[in-house]
């Protein structure tokens, strides 16, 4: 599909976004069995009531319900003083009660914002509802095969489903708004929003239109990653936009997305909706929540990225560095790693900030990249803190040049023994600047005495050749002389000014 | 007379090991076998209760029930026994965990001998739509002993045990203990756990208890009533409690009791008028004032009920799918031949028409009209009975429209047979306690009195009726 941009300005993109977010509770949102299925033997976190046996009642886990309001306040809204759940029918064999257990007309949730960062397109995009909800199990459709299997592991998981408004109109922004969703439920612990284990999962409805009016919408469901919501709302665009340009119509429709082959591809049509026959849970008395018990939530919310962007920012710290530096937070969040509150320390040493983040940004972050491919971890003795404030004192002393700062970093981060001193660490691997003059004075004479063309080179007046020098003094030194040091010694001693 | 003691003193002699615990199963076992031509029980529990009664002589159990025995309708989940409510698509299925409120009957000493026959998933008035026999009333053998716990009723009178549980959905333990002439009570919605009993309508559905005597009964709900962490819907227990065995107080003098007029009007046998008109005359003799009174939507109960209930029970029996438990088309071809056989086959008629009815009703564009609606007027129905009974203690009227009715005379007719819920469904939709009360009898036929009161009021009904019972005998 080839659509110029011309004909793609000629449209308005509309799109909207739901979330699927696993809450982080111990066990299942109605049930005692044990929520992690990641790595359990298939249907051996089952008990009665996911297994749907008769006379098995569901029992709201109130931890779900604890998430959920943490959730609201990170969604910049509250949870609802009065929700209630409700069943929604359909026969499948990975749903064992034959309904879901879901809030249809009165979710926990309803209203909100969230503050996406598209590049410089900063905006924020309306939150409809969120409601709690029990996932189904997993079906397995082994290929050539006349059977299937069921693994009711995942049956019962609480999650919440987060709607948001059509205010999206763009797949970047569509990137931008889940990423910025990654972010709230990591930094407000609801959900380890484990992408590769489909903690977070995401539907795409996307439209375009020459008017004002929206146009035909399709759903793109189950999308696993920032990515795969920006290339099926670019792959949604550029099929409906071809298709109206042909005079053919878009077809309402759940469309899947195929990784390998990078399209959405039809999968179930309006006519095939179900009437899932909804009504309120019988089981269920509804979830009132007292004004004292929201208060608390809201006193407990730890800090948010909106919390974060503006004391980066009021560090001088770039927004680009910013933007890495929340993910990264994210990312590594559980494995206790912080790199904010490190750059955020002292408030009044913005050139302290700055280095840190260009460190993290530079260095320690990709080579976290880097290392969780490989699989070997990062050394786990380091206190990073001391570490990041030697490295920045030994700096600021003169007795690191920038260069070998990074070489430094790199060797205590992947080398990683258990560190006291960074200046002992860097001295055994001859990474401290010398600055002592007379050292310098008395190699420096060397050279001199033994480059007898560079010096009268000089002399004449090619200054060019100091570089040269300055070379040999510092491999006279292993590296470690201070080179503006040098240079300065250089032409003092052959009488030319600076 | 009874063979049985009073269960108070069963216990009590069990406990001072004047009578063995496995004398007591035995007789039982027996009084089933020799009486099972009435067809009230579907299977016998005889290993566990042996294994149960043993160990109560040998002391390792006991408690307020040792070695009482009793019968559980076939819709409460014990322990490894089959549990099929009746139902063809249960058969074979054993229950891997059992009731919450028998595991209270069991830690109090109590032993489940054997489980009786119902309306299939308790859908009925009359056991007929059993999907294996239909049990015979034990006054009357060409008549039905009432549903849906008919078996428990009947067994109950038939002395196969000191006393039964039954469920209480829309009338379900109260038209068989009337039908039968043994008390039935059905508590406070929310007084006895529902997990481990097979659902019928959720927010409807009731633990009964069927005994001989109130006394008899007040002691088993003692046992049973209470909060369960398995069930959300679970209401904590009144302070002083409902075992009433040692209590004579009474509670009738003065009382305000009022005689519902929606009930006493068209439709009502001559006899069970005369029979409620009786129990009110007995009453004021007493000292109670009775005076009728008005609930003006009573007559929207019933379809209330036939639109609440079948939606529920459309829910509920989605889990019947042939995919993990019971009765599956192992023929079926296709996924949606094992749903459509399975289930076509494994449920009876009754079953089908309900989930029919429920589906419709719950269906986008009906839900307003038909759910949504009968919703309202439910709620309408609470605000009217709450107005009563800031005037009345205690309601009275009728169980059922008539006494014991013959086999075959109205399961071709699913409107009339439906009919025979109506004086019972009401308290049911409102959630209030109400009971069956024996007060007279129609050519040999048993005809029960209903006593009803507010809601978490069991303990002041429980009293109520145990003076009434003495009145009327």
């Amino acid at each position: 599909m080839n659509i110029d941009s011309k004909t793609r300005n000629k449209y308005k993109v509309t799109i909207g976004i739901e979330c699927h977010v696993q809450l982080k509770t111990k066990s299942k949102l109605f049930s005692g069995a044990d929520n992690d299925a990641r790595t359990a033997a298939p249907n051996t976190l089952v008990n009665h009531i996911d297994f749907g046996l008769p006379g098995a009642l569901p029992v709201l886990n109130k931890e779900a319900v604890r998430l959920a309001s943490v959730l609201a306040f990170a969604l910049n809204s509250k949870p609802q003083s009065f929700s209630k759940f409700d069943r929604k029918h359909y026969f499948y064999p990975d749903l064992p009660m034959g309904y879901q257990i879901t809030q249809y007309d009165q979710p926990i949730i309803i209203g909100g914002d969230v503050e996406i960062h598209d590049g410089n397109n900063i905006k924020r995009i309306k939150i409809t509802r969120a409601h709690l909800e029990a996932d189904a199990g997993k079906s397995m459709h082994p290929a050539g095969k006349n059977y299937s299997l069921v693994d009711l592991n995942r049956a019962g998981t609480p999650l919440v489903e987060i709607v948001s408004e059509p205010d999206m109109h763009s797949s970047s922004e569509a990137k931008a708004f889940v990423r910025e969703l990654y972010l709230l439920v990591r930094y407000s612990g609801v959900s380890d929003a484990n992408l590769y284990y489909g903690n977070m999962r995401f539907d795409v409805n996307v439209s375009v239109s020459r008017t004002e009016e929206l146009g035909t919408r399709t759903e793109t469901k189950n999308l696993n990653s920032f990515r795969s919501v920006e290339k099926a709302a670019d792959y949604e665009i550029n099929r409906q936009i071809e298709l109206l340009e042909k005079g053919e119509k878009v077809v309402q429709q759940t469309r899947g997305w195929d990784e390998a082959k990078q399209k959405t591809i039809a999968q179930r049509g309006k006519e095939e909706a179900h009437d899932y026959r909804y009504m309120p849970d019988p089981d269920l008395p509804p979830v009132i929540l007292d004004a004292e018990y929201v208060k608390s939530i809201e006193s407990k919310m730890p800090k948010m990225p909106a919390f974060w962007r503006k004391q980066l920012a009021d560090l001088g710290i770039g927004s680009m560095h910013i933007e890495t530096l929340l993910e990264a937070q994210a990312d590594y969040k559980d494995d206790g790693v912080e790199f904010l509150s490190l750059v955020c320390e002292d408030v009044n040493n913005k050139e302290y900030a700055t280095s840190l983040a260009n460190w993290f940004v530079n260095i320690e972050i990709p080579l976290r990249a880097q290392i969780n491919e490989s699989g070997t971890d990062l050394e786990q003795g380091l206190n990073r803190r001391d570490m990041y404030k030697q490295l920045y004192g030994l700096i600021s002393e003169n007795k690191l040049s920038s260069t070998n700062a990074k070489i430094l970093l790199t060797k205590l981060l992947t080398e990683g023994k258990p560190c006291r001193s960074v200046l002992k660490f860097a001295t055994e691997n001859s990474l401290i600047q010398l600055s002592d003059q007379n050292e310098i004075d008395k190699i420096v004479d060397e050279v001199i005495i033994n480059n007898p063309k560079p010096v009268s080179d000089i002399k004449k007046g090619e200054i060019k050749a100091v570089g040269y020098l300055v070379g040999q003094v510092m491999a006279h030194s292993s590296g470690q002389a201070n080179p503006s040091l040098t240079r300065d010694l250089i032409l003092e001693k052959l009488g030319i000014d600076k | 007379m009874s063979q049985w003691l009073p269960i108070a003193e069963i216990a009590d002699k069990v406990t001072k090991k004047q009578i063995s615990a496995t004398s007591l199963i035995e007789r039982s076992l027996a009084t089933i076998t020799q009486k099972k031509d009435y067809r009230a029980i579907i299977s016998t529990l005889e290993d566990r209760a042996t294994t149960r009664a043993k160990m109560i002589d040998e002391g390792k159990l006991g408690g307020r029930l040792a070695g009482v025995p009793f019968i559980a309708k076939d819709n409460f989940l014990v322990y490894g026994s089959d549990t099929t409510a009746a139902s063809n698509i249960l058969k074979g299925f054993k229950a891997p965990y059992q009731a919450s409120v028998i595991n209270k009957l069991e830690s109090e000493g109590a032993i489940c001998v054997a489980k009786s026959n119902l309306d299939a998933f308790a859908h009925g008035a009359s056991t007929e739509n059993s999907d294996f026999f239909t049990t015979t009333n034990p006054h009357d053998q060409s008549r039905v002993p009432g549903g849906s716990s008919g078996g428990s009723a009947a067994a109950v009178v038939l002395d196969m045990a000191p006393f039964a549980l039954g469920t209480d959905t829309g009338g379900s333990t109260r038209q068989p203990a009337s039908f039968v002439g043994c008390v039935g009570y059905k508590p406070t919605y929310g007084l006895m756990s529902r997990s481990g009993i097979i659902a019928m309508a959720s927010s409807t559905d009731t633990v009964g208890t069927l005994a001989k005597t109130v006394n008899d009964a007040s002691l088993v709900i003692d046992v049973m009533a209470g909060i369960d962490s398995l069930d959300s819907t679970t209401i904590d227990r009144q302070p002083k409690g409902y075992d009433i065995n040692n209590i004579s107080e009474d509670n009738l003098r003065g009382k305000k009791i009022g005689l519902i007029r929606e009930y006493m009007g068209e439709g009502l046998d001559g006899e069970v008028r005369d029979v409620v008109n009786d129990a009110c005359l007995r009453l004021k003799s007493v000292g109670c004032e009775v005076s009728e009174v008005s609930i003006p939507s009573l007559p929207l109960a019933l379809a209330v009920y036939y639109i609440i209930c079948p939606a529920e029970v459309s829910s509920n029996l989605s889990r019947y799918d042939g995919q993990r438990f019971g009765f599956s088309y192992k023929e079926a071809n296709n996924l949606d031949e094992v749903y459509e056989l399975s289930r076509g086959y494994g449920f009876g008629k009754e079953a089908k028409r309900r989930i029919m009815i429920g589906t419709y009703v719950l269906s986008s564009g009906y839900y307003n009209a038909y759910y949504k609606k009968a919703q309202t007027v439910r709620t309408k129905l609470i605000n009217e009975f709450n107005e009563v009974f800031k005037n009345c203690d205690f309601l009275i009227g009728p169980v059922a429209p008539t006494s014991a009715f013959k086999i075959g005379e109205n399961i071709k007719d699913p409107l009339h047979m439906y009919l025979s819920d109506v004086m019972t469904v009401a308290v049911n939709l409102v959630g209030i306690p109400a009971v069956s009360i024996p007060a007279g009898e129609k050519n040999g036929l048993p005809i029960g009195v209903q006593l009803m009161a507010n809601a978490k009021k069991d303990r002041e009904l429980l009293l109520a009726s145990k003076n009434l019972e003495g009145i009327l005998r």
